[in-house]
């Protein structure tokens, strides 16, 4: 039993690594080796596939049309959602439960039944293949969920704290940017991260709307698999490379992530 | 004047939060509201604080007109039952945000900040962020900034229910200094009739809406209006007992009949309801007027050194507190003395007579 404490962990944490070190050892070897031999690590190491990445504008531009529509639908989403948020948090008006209700019901469709409708509009508006397109697109699923989580952030802190601020002459946007949104903190902290990893692995809606001039990384990544032929070096290097800006939002807001659950609606 | 409600009524829906109330409050008084919870004290305050508007009536604040002001424009202080400070700012901004607010230069803030902190003691803690506080000191800290503000209306909710019993006294004991000295005309709302009785001042007794009875603490206490106002302010719960006179005597229960004196003997015949507060029903006779009341014991708590006995007589139930400690068992025979000259007679419209 002493030796099962460690043992179910370790395999367990074993076999959530092993694709992610698969994946890492094939982005340094080249696609003969993969191709060719079963090999534990990389025997001959390289590094081309990393440099192809980064010095072919068809790669690299994948990598920044996905973080810019990322990024402004992350800055989208929580600016819109947090004052319908507090809206749901602090007013009682008619219909705000359906309302509310209805709101989170947008995510319970699969984006591929969007891809049409959004792909028609967008080419009908001139939005057809910008980040834009993307972003506004992922609002859709984001912007609910902003809207739930941040309404939680909100109810927890009490009404009082609000009209405080008014007694002791706070203008409404006044209070709202510099006491409101600092107490909610944490909150923001979540959304974002949510948000951002919403957009960042959703690829069906990203890949509809976008066509040369946007075209998101996981887009190229598949491209390269069915025009190219097998170049499979090259794209466990673009896979690795894809995962590193996640691990990196969740390193920088762990303690945000971590009281957010604790306090919030996640 | 500094506060006045005309003929205010708040309604929220089908509900009648405030019944048709007229309230003047004078210039640097501490009054108190006493009432139970959901009797409206809170909404008095929010309607004279502006954070509601009356459904009708008109509010006058220092001879202006104010209904409809916005709350930003009145220049009053609030200060909540829970501890309300602003979590982002340290115990300083906090206390000096409604100075900043106002643009004030920071030559004067600081030196006022500093005042009203010394004044609350809270002044090695102005660096702190308020999660660091504790209760006491995060409300000290509310009350700072209700302070510093000098306004001179500062309306206190419940201030001291959410702290413990020491830290409670503590600052009960410092509230009444520190508002006297500023001028402020205050309004603080309790559930506690022991907690008006101790700050003195002005108390109106609310009950489900209504004002019943407004006048200097210790006179609404000793002489009741009415009888809503005799068992708002009473703690333990007022015993009451539906009594009749015939000839010179009050008759309770067939049983129990005392000679009316002084005033009451020239009352008419008929029924009237005799209010006591629990102290003047005790295990032990005095020598003046007391009339023997034999009842079964409901329950009996101890506190210390009084006796709270609980008890049945006839369809009535009575709270009696006595000095020293008595324990009786459940539905054990008790004999207990009515100080009928410390009762109170109330008419058949309730009113004191």
């Amino acid at each position: 039993m002493k030796r099962a404490k460690w043992l179910v962990p370790t395999l367990y944490i074993l076999f959530l690594l092993l694709p992610i070190y698969w994946l890492i050892s094939m982005s340094f070897k080249t696609t003969n080796e993969i191709l060719g031999t079963f090999s534990l690590w990389p025997r001959e190491f390289t590094l081309n596939n990393y440099i192809t990445i980064f010095t072919d504008p068809t790669w690299y531009n994948g990598y920044f049309n996905s973080l810019t529509y990322v990024v402004a639908n992350t800055l989208l989403s929580v600016s819109v959602a947090l004052p319908a948020a507090y809206a749901f948090s602090r007013y009682r008006f008619l219909g705000d439960k359906h309302l509310f209700f209805w709101l989170l019901t947008n995510r319970m469709a699969p984006p591929a039944v969007f891809a049409l409708p959004f792909f028609q509009l967008y080419s009908a508006v001139g939005l057809f293949d910008t980040p834009m397109a993307v972003a506004l697109a992922h609002c859709l699923f984001n912007i609910p969920l902003a809207v739930w989580i941040l309404e939680g952030f909100m109810s927890g802190v009490p009404k009082e704290l609000d009209e405080t601020a008014y007694v002791d002459g706070y203008s409404f946007w006044r209070f709202f940017i510099r006491i409101f949104i600092p107490t909610i903190a944490a909150g923001i902290g979540v959304v974002m991260f949510f948000t951002f990893m919403f957009s960042w692995v959703e690829l069906l809606l990203a890949k509809t709307l976008t066509s040369v001039e946007a075209k998101p990384i996981a887009a190229t990544m598949t491209r390269t698999a069915s025009t190219s032929g097998y170049e499979l070096g090259l794209l466990a290097a673009a896979g690795t490379l894809t995962i590193v800006p996640g691990a990196f939002v969740i390193y920088f807001v762990r303690h945000h992530i971590a009281k957010g659950f604790a306090l919030g609606r996640v | 004047m500094a506060i006045e409600l005309k003929q205010v009524i708040k309604r929220v829906g089908a509900d009648t939060h405030i019944h048709r109330t007229d309230i003047k409050l004078e210039e640097g008084r501490f009054n108190i509201l006493l009432g139970t919870t959901l009797s409206g004290k809170t909404t008095l305050l929010r309607l004279m604080a502006g954070l509601e508007r009356p459904s009708s009536g008109e509010i006058w604040f220092q001879g202006r007109n104010v209904t409809g002001v916005a709350v930003q424009q009145r220049r009053v202080a609030m200060v909540y039952q829970q501890f309300i400070n602003y979590p982002n700012l340290t115990v300083y901004e906090n206390i000096a945000s409604p100075l900043n607010v106002v643009r004030m230069p920071a030559a004067e803030i600081a030196q006022r900040v500093r005042k009203v902190a010394e004044l609350l003691q809270i002044e090695p803690l102005l660096q702190r962020m308020p999660s660091e506080l504790s209760g006491g000191q995060q409300q000290r800290t509310a009350l700072a900034r209700a302070l510093v503000k000098e306004s001179s209306l500062v309306l206190l909710d419940e201030p001291l229910a959410n702290l413990d019993y020491k830290l409670r006294e503590e600052l009960r004991e410092e509230l009444p200094k520190l508002f006297r000295d500023s001028g402020a005309t205050v309004v603080y709302a309790t559930t506690e009739p022991a907690e008006a009785l101790l700050l003195g001042g002005y108390t109106a007794t609310l009950h489900q809406g209504r004002i019943t009875q407004y006048g200097p603490t210790a006179s609404v206490y000793r002489a009741p209006d009415d009888l809503l106002s005799a068992q708002v302010f009473s703690d333990p719960p007022i015993n009451t007992a539906a009594i009749r006179k015939r000839g010179a005597r009050f008759h309770y229960n067939d049983r129990v009949s005392w000679l009316a004196q002084g005033k009451y003997a020239a009352l008419p015949d008929g029924s009237y309801t005799l209010a006591f507060r629990p102290h003047h029903i005790t295990l032990a006779a005095n020598n003046r007027d007391s009339v023997s009341v034999t009842g079964k014991v409901v329950v009996t708590e101890i506190s210390g050194s009084e006796s709270v006995v609980h008890m049945r007589v006839g369809s009535d139930t009575w709270v009696s507190l006595s000095h020293g400690i008595h324990q009786f068992a459940r539905d054990q025979d008790v004999e207990l003395f009515v100080q009928t000259d410390n009762c109170f007679y109330f008419d058949e419209q309730q009113r004191l007579i």
